[in-house]
């Protein structure tokens, strides 16, 4: 039960660059899924909505909820596409590893991407990034650079260490919670697959930490999408 | 079964792969551009497209509720109008008939009057004519009469003296 990341060191002789390939497939797993699923609810499109249109809809619906609780709606409405990505990428990423995880020849293949935390580090860093470009875009290089100063000018340094905490915590708390439940469930599939007893006794508790990890997995998508746009009205509103 | 290296599963090498990172990153980036062009754009688009239908149906049927109220009103106004109208005519034809009545009842008044007049007129000239007659008639009897007496009582001197006294008389009266 030894399991180990299927690696590709050092593509092309460039020693930096190391790929895991498992993670790259279950990004592109994830990516597809919802990009499948987003096309669909487009396809067809009609002003009476049925079946995957309206859920599309009501998800869009929520994400504007989002938007609209951190920031108005004038600023909110050019993150909606990234808000509406992030989160249900995030989520269906999430309910990969639920699922099901597979390991091949001692090699971890299918799990959530977002249980690595190298993925969510990523993102989180991305929004963090956007969040400044955003800042500097909408309310220009002054508004911005005050914005370190306020509302005290010696809050300066925990300002900049806000930034790097708020990309670390933004990333590691996805990583956490959805490493952990991997770690559960598989330790459980591990103590189901030991034997008759351990079949009879894991299944219950199996069953119950799929919901939990379902629900957490939808949580942290939620959670992500929430923060991002914390962060986000955070730098663009013009009074905080 | 439950061994140590379970509890290390998927953190891997535990390093930072900045491959996996790039890949992120950019399947990231193409994802949300995709999405934006094939999803969310579209159906973002049939959102506010049908808010801004209903927006316009209840702008419609707002209209058509104020035309129709209008509509109404000026139904109501037209009835009120017709039955003012119509009491108009009535009373005109109650009047008129009255009128009409008084005046046939006067003519026939006149006329009658007239009629009356004109009988006792003629019921005069009647009697009149009546009464000349009779006086005619009396006289021409009574001529008669007389000369019937005269002539059987009168002896021949007498008439002669009678007549010679006429004759006197006629030619005192010339």
């Amino acid at each position: 039960m030894d399991h180990k990341n299927p690696m590709w060191n050092d593509p092309f002789g460039i020693s930096w660059l190391d790929f895991n390939l498992s993670n790259i497939a279950m990004m592109l797993v994830a990516s597809t899924i919802v990009f499948i699923v987003a096309t669909l609810a487009a396809r067809n499109l009609q002003r009476k909505p049925t079946g995957l249109q309206n859920f599309m809809e009501w998800l869009i619906d929520f994400v504007k909820g989002i938007i609209d609780s951190t920031m108005d709606w004038n600023t909110g409405k050019r993150f909606l596409p990234l808000g509406l990505t992030l989160i249900f990428y995030i989520f269906v990423a999430n309910m990969l590893g639920v699922i099901t995880i597979v390991s091949f020849d001692h090699y971890l293949w299918w799990k959530s991407p977002t249980s690595d935390p190298s993925i969510t580090l990523t993102l989180a860093a991305m929004v963090v990034i956007l969040t400044h470009y955003y800042g500097i875009k909408l309310n220009g290089v002054k508004e911005y650079g005050k914005g370190f100063f306020q509302p005290m000018w010696f809050l300066f340094p925990l300002k900049l260490i806000e930034e790097f905490a708020n990309t670390l915590t933004l990333g590691l708390r996805l990583y956490g919670n959805i490493f952990a439940g991997e770690v559960l469930l598989g330790m459980l599939a591990a103590l189901m697959t030991s034997g008759a007893f351990g079949a009879i006794g894991g299944a219950l508790p199996m069953l119950a930490w799929q919901a939990f990890s379902t629900f957490v997995g939808a949580i942290q998508a939620f959670i992500f999408t929430m923060l991002t746009m914390v962060y986000m009205a955070h730098k663009v509103s013009h009074d905080h | 079964m439950l061994d140590t290296s379970m509890m290390i599963l998927g953190a891997g090498a535990g390093g930072f792969n900045v491959g996996d990172m790039l890949a992120q990153l950019i399947i990231f980036i193409v994802l949300l551009v995709l999405l934006k062009k094939f999803a969310w754009g579209p159906i973002m688009n049939m959102m506010k497209e049908r808010e801004t239908h209903i927006a316009s149906e209840i702008e419609t049927a707002e209209k058509n509720r104020q035309e129709a109220e209008r509509m109404a009103k000026e139904a109501q106004e037209e009835l009120k109008n017709t039955r003012n109208e119509a009491q108009q005519i009535i009373e005109n034809a109650k009047q008129t008939a009255k009128e009409q009545e008084q005046a046939i009842l006067q003519s026939a008044r006149a006329e009658a009057e007239r009629l009356k007049e004109s009988a006792l007129q003629e019921i005069q000239q009647e009697k009149e004519n009546a009464v000349q007659a009779l006086q005619d008639q009396v006289a021409a009897l009574s001529v008669k009469i007389a000369s019937k007496v005269i002539e059987k009582e009168l002896s021949e001197q007498d008439q002669e003296k009678l007549i010679n006294e006429y004759l006197k008389e006629v030619g005192e009266g010339q």
